[in-house]
């Protein structure tokens, strides 16, 4: 009785924050908006029993995009006066309308139109998961049955992590990203960061290693611990890292590195890539996942970090 | 026994939910950003502490309600610390 009272409530709140998070004038209370949207949608996930689905939303929809976007509503803000003077023409704003009701308009269509039972290879998938070793069906999908999109997700991460540093000036290149933080060193921030990192790490390698067989993973703790990262450097206890040095690379691709040996190895022990040869699945999903969880953290933390702007004079 | 737990929980979690509203008017109705945090801060404390509290008995085990408890307690930490850092930033923007 209560329950889709409770849904429809939620529902409500969802599109009313995604129209407010387009129409704000201002940055900042779109970004706010929008982390609020994924954080309620993380709870509609949830009620889906989709747990890990709601975990990763959570984690990097709302708080790492959101944090990224705050950050760009900072650099942003210099500029965001004098766009805002500014107005689309007729023709424009005409246009722009006619794209937004066609593309809802075919995607209504296209929803409707929706088979009733939706195609899944789901069936097929079941029986199949005991022989990975793996007991959440997420994490045996993700690394054995699509591994080779995760392989290409984990590389796309650091292109678009190569690609950040490329917008440094050269002659910061190799230098330390973004600005050095000031805080005092006895308040509130700094001691956040001295008593929650070490919790957050505890929590960080619990779900990653839960991730095996209930909901959690590489990238959800991954996250959890460039959090962690991120607030010490924001604390001004350490700095944030120096990009030339040769084990921060090093982290940076081992992941995908380790997951293309693998991959390799399994052209001679499994006749495919990425085929993983019988009873040496769940060893070897474990070691993928244990080498893309620092590329994971490093890159989440890197992406929030910025370009170098700044290298020691040597 | 249970029924007693039940009503136990039924009534705290009421309880949290009334601080919950209490902290959400507050926050819509307070006149500058102190008051504003210092009804959040109720809410999020007392609030979740009230229904962390009438969740307990429902919990099968002492893990859960451990885990139930270092929730209740990481979000005091931060909601804390947070709403410090929140004063201070306003504090610094106001006119001396």
């Amino acid at each position: 009785m209560i329950a889709p009272v409770v849904s429809m409530v939620v529902v409500a709140l969802l599109l009313w924050l995604a129209v407010w998070s387009v129409v704000a004038h201002d940055a900042f209370l779109a970004v706010a908006a929008f982390v609020v949207y994924g954080l309620l949608l993380a709870l509609v996930w949830v009620r889906l029993a989709g747990i890990d689905v709601a975990l990763t939303e959570a984690a990097i929809g709302g708080g790492l995009t959101g944090a990224l976007l705050l950050g760009a509503v900072g650099r942003l803000r210099r500029t965001e006066a004098a766009l805002s003077t500014e107005h689309a023409g007729t023709g424009t704003r005409i246009a722009a309308a006619l794209l937004a009701v066609g593309v809802a308009g075919g995607l209504m269509i296209a929803v409707t139109m929706l088979p009733e039972q939706p195609p899944t290879l789901a069936p097929l998938v079941v029986p199949a998961l005991p022989a990975t070793g793996v007991g959440n069906p997420i994490t045996g999908v993700l690394l054995a049955f699509r591994a080779l999109d995760t392989l290409l997700e984990a590389i796309v991460l650091v292109i678009a992590l190569i690609g950040v540093w490329s917008f440094g000036p050269d002659h910061a290149w190799g230098g330390r990203p973004g600005p050095r933080y000031s805080a005092d060193p006895n308040g509130m921030l700094a001691y956040l960061a001295r008593v929650l990192p070490p919790l957050g790490i505890v929590i960080g390698i619990y779900l990653f290693w839960a991730g095996a067989d209930h909901p959690g993973g590489k990238f959800q703790s991954a996250t959890i611990l460039a959090a962690m990262w991120m607030l010490v450097q924001m604390a001004a206890l350490a700095d944030t890292p120096r990009t030339d040095r040769n084990i921060l690379r090093a982290g940076i691709v081992v992941g995908p590195l380790v997951f293309i040996v693998v991959g390799v190895f399994g052209l001679w022990t499994a006749g495919a890539f990425l085929g993983y040869p019988d009873g040496w699945s769940k060893p070897l999903i474990l070691l993928i996942e244990m080498a893309l969880l620092p590329t994971l953290v490093l890159v989440l933390a890197l992406l929030m970090n910025g370009p170098a702007t700044r290298k020691a004079v040597p | 026994m249970s029924t007693v737990l039940d009503v136990f929980s039924i009534v705290a979690i009421m309880g949290g939910a009334f601080f919950y509203l209490a902290g959400t008017v507050g926050l819509l109705r307070f006149p500058d950003a102190y008051t504003r945090l210092h009804a959040l801060t109720k809410a999020d404390n007392l609030g979740l502490a009230l229904v962390v509290v009438g969740l307990l008995p429902q919990m099968n085990g002492i893990l859960a309600a451990a885990k139930l408890i270092l929730v209740w307690l990481l979000v005091m930490l931060s909601s804390g610390a947070v709403s410090q850092l929140i004063a201070r930033s306003v504090r610094r923007q106001e006119p001396q």
